[in-house]
């Protein structure tokens, strides 16, 4: 018979529409509404994966997030494959495939079992104790070994297909979680037309009501009031009900994350439908309903598959129909697990019950069970379990008045239901930095003092009784839209109380068998107790040694009984032990919904030039310069980067080159006190510079150091255009902005962008006026009408023109500003003129190198933000007699003159082959002990076609007192002979920008 | 995320504003005329409360412009944010 242990009735599934799942490639049969973890047990699957350290059999434990052990692999084909998902939170749907995981061969057979033979190594610390020697083995047997078998699942191996969404909303009050608490919170906030989201991780909204079959609210039956609730919220149009939905991030200024599921619950989803949605929710008031998870006892064997929460398996019968075993044992210390009993007995199954408690302090409840004809053992603990991959007994013994445990046995059983008490869900309290206090009539901590606008309701605030649930959702949701309104509800009767017990009597050290605090850690009792005795006492320490709470679960089930255990052998109270910080996500995200639409093309924005489709047409390669695409070089048939560059470097300097400097920053500085206001920014000093002339100056940081380069020219006495790098530009403009808006806010000076503005064309070589003079209206060429560092206005090709005398090559050279949309029509109108001289269109690589033989230093090369002007020769560059301005007065700070500071130098290899590697390290004798003494590093390095051997730029402790000095480079096989030298290897004078 | 009050635009969310750090640390007059412990001091030394700080923001994906605003540094709470230039709110009479 297909799904045996699908109960004759009951349950919220609709048994009309029946699904077949794939569970290790074999057919599970399933009804809608159902869970995979509720498919695999009315299907009699218990035993659905091993764990993480011991390869033991687990079972499902939970029906919900807090599920340590049922994890799975979901397959829906290509690359929707997803490891670790909660089998008990995943929603059947047809066709569906899920594995288990963390075995090989197969489940049932698995080799990596042995671990649990060699349980007594693999204690608290085991990898700190075991792989410290030798140090030589940690890179080639350890860490591989440990790589291999760390690790649960299997990431997938081909793209995600799948689109994400992101979202972005504001509300007056969100609540999270829909169950009695948060249903009646959104009828209390929703009055009036406040606006209102209702957040539920679960496929269906009610929570605890869900599996609350029998109860009553208000006279209707539970699920009816669910429905009738429901409805209502949804017919108020300022309700927004988000099934589906986690609310996973609590953050600063009630900033939500939430993550709706939006396809995985269809069997064909719509191509066009996002599988998930990411909300950033803003929201005026929140009230967390997030309920509260129930604990296990801590007992030898308490792992075996079979053995789960008793409100679990009171919700598989109730919510599902789905019975979990035919012979149910539930252990507790408290009252809830007796209303799991006596529905487990009004499902017709066979039911006992074994309460820690003594008869004295559970007679009420205990009687009530025994006359529904159930057995009832109080005053008993738990000794061990039995059975290999399925939990068949329950070792039980009456505890004695003084502790110790009388005569052992086993009662016969297929399924065991734990209740150790209960742990309100307070993770998105505390991720919004309110204070948990501690409530020692519940054992647990509870939201204390807040400190965002957030209020908790029910079991999340350590409220258990159904009426008081509804009670305090209603004056939460009240309260969030601020009214006072109290209301009464008639809620079924709740079986509350429980007594806490860290490990079950009988079961303490010497221990017969593990007793698991972290089910998904394997985390033993034992293991948290080796740690305190061997000095980790602070919680945190705890925890990161024995790593209880830290596996994808975060401990939901586990870290009361750890803290419980920690407090109980430190023999503190919990309070003064504390607790371990929660951090989002609440449960696991998909990086799909986090990452959203920004992947691919979509992930960073592209900027290109107007000359971009040219150097696209003509097979440029390009490198990224931030976010600009600028062509690196281009290479002629058959050519690779080193022969296009040589090729373009000696074309430059024989004939002609032509570069695109679109990218560079352009900044255009206004106002009457525009030339006063520069002079305060850079070392130069700008009043006296005349309109049509340029000079290249530097920024500094306040500290000193060089933040940026470039030309600042006059265009008119109150109008000046300045250039940054390509890197620097909104640094540089934001740099300018500060100083302008709160240092100097009286002086008259506007900054604007223009970078997009103007394509900027750089003509450099021995023939650029050559070249450049017919095309050029309004502007003479001469020497004398324009030198050197002059700029004039005029046109080019018929368009405006800011035409700049600069060079970053040393040749004679050109830098044509021409509006960005004339940029391609100068660009190729250029081209064709320069055909007759040769002129060759140059990347950034050639321009690197050109610079680089005339020792021009590059910000971020050169420089790295503690470099001054004169580390790199630029004190000339420094005006002596200004006034103060940004950085000035740092040049004289102690360690800015000391006379140990590195200064750039050249250096040429001794075998004049060797191109060095940026970043390499200089030493005096490659034969001294290491740490070796280094002695500086080079910082741009290249094979110079011009020169026709390698140079190499460095900053070299007192290197301009080392001209001459024979020195040694590292290089990825040893050291290679260097030689210091002036940074200039080609035209020491600077002759050849005269033309 | 933090919820800015930007002076000049209203609420906008953090991702669009630039942290400049300590505000009202003003830049001195004449810095050629002063030691390098007490420039050292202005360049280098911050406080850093637990509690109300006084910090410099700019609006930098919205006007660009830049305000100053006092923030809880343990609540993540603003309590103010005000114009550059305009005089640190008093708490006290608040």
């Amino acid at each position: 018979m297909a799904q045996p242990f699908r109960l004759a009735e009951g349950g919220r599934i609709d048994r009309a529409r029946p699904i077949a799942l794939g569970f290790n490639g074999r057919p599970v049969e399933a009804y809608a509404g159902d869970t995979v973890a509720s498919a695999l047990l009315a299907n009699g699957i218990h035993f659905v994966g091993r764990s993480f350290k011991y390869h033991r059999p687990r079972g499902i434990f939970s029906h919900g997030v807090e599920e340590p052990n049922a994890l799975l692999w979901v397959y829906r084909g290509g690359g929707r494959a997803d490891p670790n998902n909660r089998a008990s939170s995943i929603e059947a749907v047809e066709g569906l495939s899920v594995h288990s995981q963390n075995h090989w061969p197969s489940l049932g057979l698995d080799v990596g079992a042995i671990n649990d033979g060699l349980a007594l190594l693999l204690v608290a610390g085991f990898y700190y104790k075991t792989f410290m020697w030798p140090r030589s083995f940690w890179d080639k047997l350890y860490e591989p070994w440990i790589r291999a078998a760390a690790g649960l699942g299997r990431a997938p191996n081909v793209a995600d297909p799948d689109r994400y969404q992101h979202s972005h909303a504001h509300c007056d009050v969100l609540i999270v979680g829909a169950g009695p608490a948060g249903l009646a919170a959104a009828l209390a906030a929703s009055q009036g037309g406040k606006r209102v989201i209702l957040a539920d991780e679960q496929a269906e909204m009610g929570g605890s009501l869900l599996h609350e079959a029998a109860g009553s609210i208000d006279g209707k039956s539970a699920w009816g009031w669910l429905a009738d609730t429901l409805a209502a919220l949804s017919a108020r149009g300022t309700v927004t009900l988000l099934p589906r939905t986690t609310a996973f991030g609590y953050y600063n200024h009630n900033h939500i994350g939430l993550v709706q599921r939006l396809a995985d619950h269809l069997p064909h989803p719509h191509p066009d439908l996002p599988r998930e949605r990411l909300w950033q929710v803003r929201a005026a008031e929140v009230v967390l309903a997030t309920g509260a998870h129930e604990r296990g006892l801590v007992f030898a064997g308490n792992d075996r598959p079979g053995i789960m929460l008793a409100e679990s398996v009171r919700a598989y019968v109730n919510r599902y129909g789905v019975a979990p075993g035919r012979r149910v044992v539930i252990a507790t210390s408290g009252a809830s697990a007796y209303s799991a009993a006596a529905d487990l007995k009004k499902a017709a199954l066979e039911v006992s019950l074994v309460d820690l408690r003594a008869e004295t302090d559970c007679a009420a409840e205990a009687e009530v069970l025994r006359a529904s004809g159930c057995e009832v053992l109080t005053g008993h603990t738990v000794l061990g379990s039995r059975g290999r991959r399925r939990v068949s007994g329950l070792i039980v013994a009456p505890v004695g008045a003084s502790g110790a445990f009388a005569s052992a046995r086993t009662l016969a059983c297929d399924c065991v239901g734990l209740s150790g008490g209960w742990t309100p869900a307070v993770h998105l309290f505390s991720q919004s930095r309110g204070r948990l206090r501690f409530d020692a009539a519940i054992d647990a901590f509870v939201p204390g003092e807040g400190v965002q606008a957030v209020r908790s309701a029910g079991a999340a605030n350590g409220t258990y009784r159904l009426s008081e649930c509804l009670e305090e959702g209603w004056a939460a949701g009240a309260g969030a839209i601020g009214l006072s309104s109290a209301r009464t509800f008639a809620g079924s009767a709740s079986r509350t109380g429980f007594r806490p017990v860290r490990i079950m009597p009988g079961c303490e050290a010497p221990r017969r068998g593990r007793a698991f605090v972290d089910l998904q850690n394997d985390v033993t009792a034992g293991d948290i107790e080796l740690a305190v005795r061997e000095g980790f006492e602070p919680i945190e320490h705890v925890k990161r040694y024995t790593t209880t709470g830290m596996a994808t679960d975060q401990g939901k089930t586990a870290n009361m009984a750890a803290l419980g255990l920690v407090a109980e052998t430190l023999r503190k109270p919990i309070p003064e032990v504390g607790t371990t910080t929660f951090r989002p996500p609440y449960t696991p995200v998909t990086f799909g919904a986090l990452a959203g639409a920004a992947r691919g093309t979509l992930l960073d924005p592209v900027r290109t030039t107007p000359v971009h489709d040219w150097a696209v047409a003509h097979g440029a390669v390009f490198e990224d310069v931030g976010l600009w695409k600028r062509a690196r070089y281009f290479p002629r048939d058959g050519e690779d980067m080193h022969a296009a560059v040589a090729r373009e470097c000696l074309a430059v300097r024989t004939n002609a080159g032509l570069l695109d400097a679109s990218t560079l920053g352009k900044i255009e500085v206004v106002g009457p006190d525009a030339a006063e206001f520069l002079s305060r920014i850079y070392t130069g000093a700008f009043s006296r510079l005349e309109p049509g002339r340029c000079r290249y100056s530097l920024i500094l940081r306040e500290d000193g150091y060089i933040l940026d380069d470039g030309v600042v020219a006059r265009i008119a006495p109150d109008r000046f255009h300045v250039t940054t790098t390509t890197g620097g530009a909104s640094r540089v403009l934001q740099h300018m902005e500060d100083y302008l808006q709160t240092e100097w806010p009286q002086l008259r000076v506007y900054l604007t962008s223009i970078t997009e503005q103007f394509a900027t064309l750089a003509l450099q070589g021995p023939k650029a006026r050559d070249i450049l003079a017919p095309l050029v209206e309004g502007i003479d060429l001469s020497d004398a009408a324009l030198p050197h560092m002059a700029v004039r206005m005029g046109h080019v090709c018929g368009v405006r023109c800011r035409l700049f005398r600069v060079s970053f090559t040393g040749e004679l050279g050109y830098e044509m500003n021409v509006p960005s949309g004339h940029g391609p029509a100068v660009w190729e109108a250029l081209i064709e003129r320069g055909k007759t001289f040769g002129l060759t269109p140059y990347g950034t690589e050639a321009m690197h190198v050109l610079r680089a033989e005339m020792g021009f230093i590059i910000v971020g090369q050169e420089t790295d933000g503690t470099v001054t002007p004169d580390d790199v020769g630029l004190a000339r560059l420094v005006a002596k007699a200004k006034g103060d301005f940004v950085g000035g007065r740092s040049l004289r700070r102690p360690d800015l003159v000391s006379p140990r500071r590195k200064q750039r130098v050249g250096l040429l290899t001794e075998d004049s082959r060797t191109v060095l590697d940026e970043g390499a390290q200089l030493v005096a004798d490659p034969d001294q002990p290491t740490p070796m003494r280094m002695l500086g590093h080079v910082t741009s390095s290249y094979w110079s076609a011009n020169c026709g051997h390698p140079i190499a730029l460095a900053l070299l402790e007192l290197g301009r007192s080392m001209l001459g000095r024979r020195l040694h480079a590292t290089t990825p096989e040893g050291f290679t002979e260097v030689r210091v030298c002036a940074p200039e290897f080609l035209d020491r004078r600077g002759e050849r920008v005269d033309g | 995320m933090l919820l800015i009050a930007c002076p000049y635009c209203g609420s906008r969310p953090e991702i669009e504003f630039r942290c400049g750090g300590e505000a009202h640390i003003a830049r001195p007059t004449d810095p050629a005329s002063i030691g390098d412990a007490e420039w050292a001091q202005y360049l280098f030394y911050r406080t850093n409360p637990k509690g109300v700080h006084a910090e410099r923001w700019l609006h930098a994906h919205g006007c660009q412009r830049w305000f100053n605003g006092l923030r809880d540094t343990a609540s993540d709470r603003i309590v103010a944010t005000y114009a550059m230039g305009a005089p640190r709110p008093d708490l006290r009479k608040a």
